[in-house]
């Protein structure tokens, strides 16, 4: 059961004024983000694994990668899949059980980025065509979620990837001791979130912001291009608006690449 | 590893070099989720674990609900890629299983009767496994629930100890079990007590040992408790310190 909180409504409230002067809640502009740091290798147990801050948001993603047959309409391609969590300790609101339709849109939405963009050389995971391939596994979990999860779950992904190891596949067994290749990757897909309040833009909600939110759009770029987009909310976006944050979502690609390095 | 090694232990060391009464390198930092009402990672050499405490709090479903006390409830779960072969996420039994006894365990040592009807939740989290997950956790849920300053008789405070063979297959307790020898060894212990009144609030075991060789163990996990007990104490007053 979820109880509507009298505190969220004020709170709500008082966004929605302070945007009429173009202020937000915690003082940053409309069109500014967060801090935003990552940290790769943070569980060595995982063949890649990164925490990516922003904010008081936080999230962990590993990869773990391990032997699998591949689907039959793919004979020759590794296998890519991503999972998300958002988990009860992360926040007093979120709830444990299986996946919510958030944490599994949040899922979805990295995975589109990051096979769109065709950041896996999926078809370098295979070992024996029709029978062994490499499967690639990214999980996420939220540590303490204040918002944004989709910019923040997409670029730890990408992180744990671009610094994952391959495992060694020898005598029917698999060897994660000492791994020194690299997955293969190409590249590094980020991305950016928007929403709109009453007609206004906001890059990299908090999760108040989320709540009082019309609309929501997430652009996933690689190399200066579009790769994925996500709407949500209830309300819409105008053309001008789809525009403006298009620009937006390709300015800020270049500060979240640099802080991916 | 794949297979089982000829010794666990040899001329007096252990496979990471340490002596039968070694612990592991203890590392405890409180606070570390924000959101969390009381939070702590504690590490146990390469075991990583986190425990947050949401609480007291309105209790869901109701029929849960208690009218003279608060309901203690708590929640183990390992990341994905916190283990060597990818885990399912979500817990399965053998997590169910370990939720359970965490729970009964820090119900021991927490003054539930103060929050009639209420829930206090605790969450651990196994960040990377390395054996000794759940005394691990039970420790962080310990520091958790006193970071939140939830009102406790004591802290409950954990160790593990187990058995381990030589070269020629001869059994030795030890200390504060790592992954090969909670894997290949003959017995694993989890040991837990409410610290103030020296009782025992957790214990299991696989294995096989004699009642000498348990005695012999747990007196010499009680050293490691003592240090893990003064250590989440230090971490715990640490906060408050003013430099």
């Amino acid at each position: 059961m979820r109880l509507i909180k009298m505190i969220d409504k004020i709170t709500i409230k008082r966004i929605e004024d302070l945007l009429k002067d173009g202020k937000r809640l915690d003082g940053r502009k409309l069109d500014e983000f967060r801090e935003v740091k990552v940290e790769t290798g943070v569980v060595t147990k995982a063949e890649g694994s990164a925490i990516v801050t922003i904010g008081k948001s936080r999230v962990i993603a590993g990869v773990k990668i391990g032997l699998g047959k591949p689907f039959p309409d793919t004979p020759a391609s590794g296998v890519l899949m991503t999972g998300a969590e958002m988990t009860a300790w992360s926040n007093n609101e979120f709830e444990t059980g299986p996946p919510s339709p958030a944490a599994i849109e949040l899922a979805r939405v990295v995975d589109r980025a990051i096979r769109e963009a065709k950041i896996i050389d999926l078809d370098k995971l295979v070992i024996e065509v029709g029978e062994k391939i490499w499967m690639v596994f990214v999980d996420i979990y939220t540590m303490n979620a204040d918002g944004n999860l989709f910019d923040a779950a997409a670029l730890a992904a990408m992180a744990a990837l671009s610094t994952a190891k391959m495992p060694i596949y020898k005598d029917d067994e698999v060897i994660r001791d000492n791994l020194k290749t690299n997955l293969p990757t190409n590249g590094k897909v980020v991305s950016t979130t928007y929403i709109g309040i009453d007609g206004k833009l906001l890059v990299d909600p908090t999760m108040i912001e989320e709540k009082a939110l019309n609309a929501r759009l997430t652009v996933g770029i690689k190399d200066g291009n579009i790769v994925s987009l996500q709407k949500g909310g209830k309300g819409g976006f105008t053309d001008e608006e789809v525009e403006t944050i298009l620009d937006g979502a390709l300015k800020h690609s270049k500060k979240l690449l640099k802080a991916l390095k | 590893m794949e297979t089982k090694p000829d010794y666990l232990i040899k001329g007096g060391k252990r496979l990471d070099g340490r002596k039968l009464a070694d612990w592991r390198e203890i590392s405890i930092k409180t606070g570390v989720i924000e959101n969390a009402d009381g939070s702590a990672q504690v590490d146990f050499g390469k075991t990583k674990v986190i425990a947050a405490v949401y609480g007291p709090r309105e209790l869901h479903p109701r029929h849960l609900v208690m009218s003279d006390r608060a309901l203690v409830r708590a929640k183990y779960d390992m990341l994905s890629f916190s283990v060597e072969d990818r885990k399912r996420p979500g817990p399965g039994r053998r997590e169910h299983e370990i939720s359970k006894v965490t729970a009964e365990a820090l119900s021991s040592v927490v003054l539930t009767e103060k929050f009639p009807r209420a829930v206090i939740d605790v969450f651990v989290t196994v960040i990377q496994a390395d054996a000794s997950t759940r005394i691990t956790g039970l420790n962080a849920a310990s520091i958790a629930l006193a970071d939140a300053g939830i009102p406790m008789k004591g802290l409950v405070v954990g160790v593990t100890f187990g058995k381990i063979y030589d070269e020629k297959g001869k059994g030795y307790m030890a200390v504060d079990v790592f992954k090969p020898e909670d894997q290949w060894g003959q017995a694993d212990i989890a040991y837990a007590k409410s610290y103030n009144d020296n009782k025992v609030v957790l214990l299991q075991m696989d294995g096989d040992v004699t009642k000498e060789e348990f005695l012999k163990g747990k007196e010499m996990a009680d050293k490691a408790m003592e240090y893990t007990y003064k250590e989440m104490v230090k971490a715990l007053k640490g906060k408050y310190e003013v430099d």
